[in-house]
């Protein structure tokens, strides 16, 4: 499909495409070629980078680089399933609140406003207090802290396509609701949530590497890029590639998908404006 | 008409405007407005007329730019300088009305501050008072209000037809010789689009104002001009004074275009021109119309005809001009139908509101509606009537009402979804405006076949063949099927709705100012595609239009609505050419006909004795 590959005519489409996919080939492929095991001591500690190893050694002697080729897997896929469960649940709520109007509207509205008035960590740490520390725990509070601003966006373009005249028409002809919203809305609308959907995925990753740095999500010995700069922050003068490689690993993947979804958004809302005016 | 020096107004000199690929949009334009002459710039979506138009203001959007020629404006040239100068020239020597005043007005400045900046910036030196006094002239000239209330409300305080005279008044506020009005009143009811054609009208007697007047509507535009271009895949193909050319038109274009204008007062079949409008890039060898034009011979379609002066002043691009005379125009009168039995659909009493407590407002009070079988009924009024919602609330759109819409001997449920499969398969409903009702992001083929499967039920083979005997109906080819939405023309998307109406094999059709976003040559073809529908499928229709025009083309009878009352029900010919009501006769003497200037002595005599004024 060429029209998918459209944002790639853009300069930021590209650059946002080559830093994801670097940060993508990082976490998956880079365990297959980590030259150590990321648990596994392999000289003094704290040594700076040498021939040996390439980023040096952090506090227990383990090499930083293979530690980071290690680090990226959990945090994306972590991230990516928060977001795609915040999103499950903001897109049903946003839906049907933009669309039925009337009373639902102002009552999922309002439930919406509660949880969006909750601070992101502080929530992660009272629900990780109540249920201890597991990853299932994670991934579940990001989605919970992700969901109601989804639910809010959502309900804002649903607003304004579903006085569109097709939908009149899939009414009219007697559709069921699910299938107007399945059929007639989503399709207009994702133009607008992919743009939202990479800025969505980057807060996952920020939030879980923070949760990670606070000792409420992962935990040692895991090796994972929040984790690593939170472990490794104490001794960033001895060895700042500890610190710094894994930090420019989180970056590359939440600036490479913000420039990706932007540019992914800009495309498709040309293409739709364009059909529009003429 | 003034004397006037050579430098005063428009010279355009073999204007070609090109994209950055190479391909002309227009090409071989030359154009002369003087001051206090009027010229039409008229032609189909896509004939190059806007482009040309803001080509005189030394806009060229952004991939175009003007490759040849030379334009000048009251001596000023106009092409090739810098922005910095063009800026200072617009405004001064030439300005621009745009057609849509509620988004060319900024909605965060009040009316006379955005006069004020306009002087302001054009007028370096003067003085407060010499700017307040001239706002209060300029407002004066369009007829608006000068009191400091109105000076101080922002554009959404006012009605179109007030924001659009604001928008001229900013036009003429520096005094420029020319002013470009791109489809000005397009968007505006009747009554209004008469007092702004009035106001634009006398800005060129009283001031010496020239005018590029942008329309695809011919009736319009012979009312303000006193010459007339007619554009064609850019090219001028014929141009003259407007008594000539549209009186005794010579190119087979022009003449295609003034077949296609509905008029109320005769009840004539409306006649499409065949084919469809050739796009930049695509210009065929030869004449551009030759693939269209009834008249084509070996020798159109070898090279372009030139534009020659066949009377004074009258230039025409056609080879077979002397032809064009004896084409022609089917004139005979359609003979009223009589319709009896019961009513398929009976409208009663029914009022319809919006909102609810303290801001609920009823906008349809107690309006009756009949139509039998095989019957178009036209529903008549301006913008805000209720015919609209009316309408809605028939299909099942709106349940804020009361009354009954009885169908077929049956009471309708007020929401479609509490009707029966069966009510909502036979009552179908085409809307507005065919870049809103189709789904861009569904395929033609699946937009048509979505009521063949779930209010006929038909499904594989059966489905398909419906979906391309619907295809054939609305002489749409085949492969249209897998296009999306907006890789159509505006009369191809309409087919497109009209298929989709079709599908279910309905037997009422409601159709919502169907034909009002399209241009009047395609118009006449959707016209005509209903008519031949109605015939043969025995269909009853409900036309929602503003157009007088179109009413009298195409209704049996005629309901006409004001302020969401009933003000008149008649059969169609009664209800034109000897109307009871007062709206009625506000509105036939508004609507802009062909070569006939509202009032004018050449009224209909029937008509002329009862016209108020």
């Amino acid at each position: 499909m060429k029209e998918r590959f459209k944002f790639l005519r853009l300069a930021s489409g590209k650059i946002g495409f080559g830093l994801f996919l670097f940060a993508i080939f990082v976490a998956f492929v880079g365990p297959l070629l980590a030259p150590h095991s990321p648990n596994e001591s392999v000289g003094l500690p704290l040594a700076g980078p040498s021939g040996g190893d390439l980023l040096g050694t952090d506090d227990l002697g383990r090499d930083v680089l293979s530690r980071v080729l290690h680090g990226g897997s959990s945090v994306v896929l972590l991230a990516f399933i928060a977001t795609v469960i915040a999103y499950a649940v903001g897109l049903l709520v946003g839906l049907i609140a933009g669309y039925r109007r009337g009373l639902t509207d102002p009552v999922l509205m309002r439930g919406v406003d509660v949880m969006l008035s909750l601070p992101p960590l502080l929530f992660l740490l009272v629900l990780v207090t109540a249920t201890g520390t597991s990853t299932a725990t994670l991934v579940i509070g990001v989605a919970i802290v992700q969901a109601p601003g989804i639910a809010r966006l959502v309900r804002t373009v649903t607003l304004e396509a579903s006085v569109r005249g097709y939908v009149e028409a899939a009414i009219a002809r007697g559709e069921k609701t699910s299938a107007i919203l399945r059929r007639e809305i989503l399709p207009n609308i994702v133009p607008s949530l992919l743009a939202d959907a990479g800025l969505r995925f980057t807060f996952s990753v920020l939030l879980i590497a923070a949760a990670n740095f606070l000792a409420i999500g992962l935990q040692p010995p895991s090796s994972d890029w929040g984790l690593m700069i939170s472990l490794n922050r104490k001794y960033i003068s001895l060895n700042p590639w500890s610190v710094a490689a894994p930090a420019i690993m989180i970056i590359c993947l939440t600036v490479g998908i913000n420039l990706m979804g932007d540019a992914i958004g800009r495309t498709m809302g040309r293409s739709r404006a364009a059909g529009w005016s003429r | 008409m003034t004397d006037s020096r050579p430098d005063e107004g428009v010279i355009a000199e073999g204007v070609r405007i090109t994209l950055d690929n190479g391909d002309d949009i227009v090409e071989g334009v030359s154009l002369r407005v003087q001051p206090g002459q009027a010229l039409g710039l008229v032609g189909e979506s896509g004939s190059g007329k806007t482009t040309t138009a803001l080509a005189l203001l030394g806009y060229t959007a952004p991939g175009v730019s003007v490759s040849e020629g030379r334009i000048d404006i009251a001596g000023e040239e106009m092409t090739g300088r810098s922005e910095r100068t063009m800026r200072k020239l617009r405004g001064r020597v030439i300005s621009y009305v745009p057609q849509d005043p509620a988004t060319s007005l900024n909605p965060a400045q009040r009316i006379g501050s955005g006069l004020r900046v306009m002087l302001a910036t054009h007028r370096e030196g003067a003085s407060g008072s010499d700017i307040e006094g001239r706002i209060r002239q300029v407002l004066e000239d369009v007829h608006l209000p000068t009191d400091k209330e109105f000076l101080g409300r922002f554009p959404h305080q006012l009605s179109g037809g007030q924001q659009q005279r604001v928008t001229i008044g900013n036009a003429v506020s520096c005094e420029p010789p020319i002013v470009v009005l791109d489809e000005p009143t397009t968007g505006l009811d009747v009554v209004t689009q008469a007092r702004v054609i009035e106001a634009v009208d006398r800005l060129r007697r009283e001031h010496g104002l020239g005018l590029v007047y942008v329309s695809h509507d011919l009736a319009v535009v012979s009312q303000v001009a006193d010459r007339v271009a007619v554009m064609y895949a850019g090219r001028i193909v014929e141009e003259g004074p407007t008594e000539s050319v549209l009186g005794e038109p010579r190119h087979p274009y022009t003449r295609g275009l003034i077949d296609a204008i509905p008029d109320p007062h005769t009840t004539r079949r409306l006649r499409g021109i065949p084919g469809i409008s050739v796009g930049v890039g695509e210009r065929p060898e030869g004449c551009s119309f030759a693939p269209r034009c009834s008249l084509a011979i070996d020798a159109c379609r070898a090279a372009m005809p030139t534009l020659d002066e066949v009377a004074v002043g009258h230039g025409v691009r056609c080879i077979r001009w002397k032809e064009v005379g004896a084409l022609a125009t089917d004139t005979a009168p359609i003979p009223p139908r009589h319709l009896e039995g019961e009513p398929l659909l009976t409208v009663e009493d029914l009022c319809i509101g919006y909102g609810s407590g303290r801001q609920a407002k009823q906008v349809v009070h107690e309006v009756k509606v009949e139509l039998q079988r095989g019957e178009c009924v036209a529903l008549i009024g301006e913008s805000g009537s209720g015919k609209t919602t009316t309408a809605r609330c028939i299909a099942g759109l709106h349940a804020q009402a009361s009354g009954s819409v009885t169908f077929d001997g049956e009471v309708l449920p007020k929401r479609a979804q509490d009707r029966t499969r069966d009510a909502r398969r036979r009552i179908q409903y085409i809307f507005q405006n065919p870049y809103d009702s189709l789904n861009p992001r569904h395929n033609v083929h699946d937009q048509i076949m979505r009521p063949i499967r779930i209010l006929l039920g038909l499904r594989g083979a059966e489905a398909e063949k419906r979906f391309e005997d619907l295809l054939d109906r609305v002489r749409l080819p085949r492969q249209i099927g897998k296009r999306f939405p907006t890789e159509l023309s505006g009369g191809e998307r309409q087919r497109v709705a009209i298929a989709r109406a079709l599908a279910p094999e309905p037997e009422v059709l409601i159709c919502d100012e169907i034909t009002s976003a399209l241009d009047v040559s395609v118009q006449a073809a959707v016209l005509e595609l209903l008519e031949e529908l109605r015939e043969e499928l025995g269909l009853a229709m409900l036309f929602i239009t503003h157009d007088l025009g179109v009413v009298s083309s195409i209704a049996d009878r005629g309901v006409v609505l004001q302020h969401g009352r009933i003000c008149e029900t008649a059969p169609i010919r009664d209800l034109l050419d000897r109307p009871t009501a007062d709206y009625t006769r506000e509105l036939l003497g508004a609507a802009p006909r062909l070569l006939r200037r509202p009032g004018d002595e050449s009224e209909p005599a029937h008509l002329g004795a009862e016209l108020p004024r």
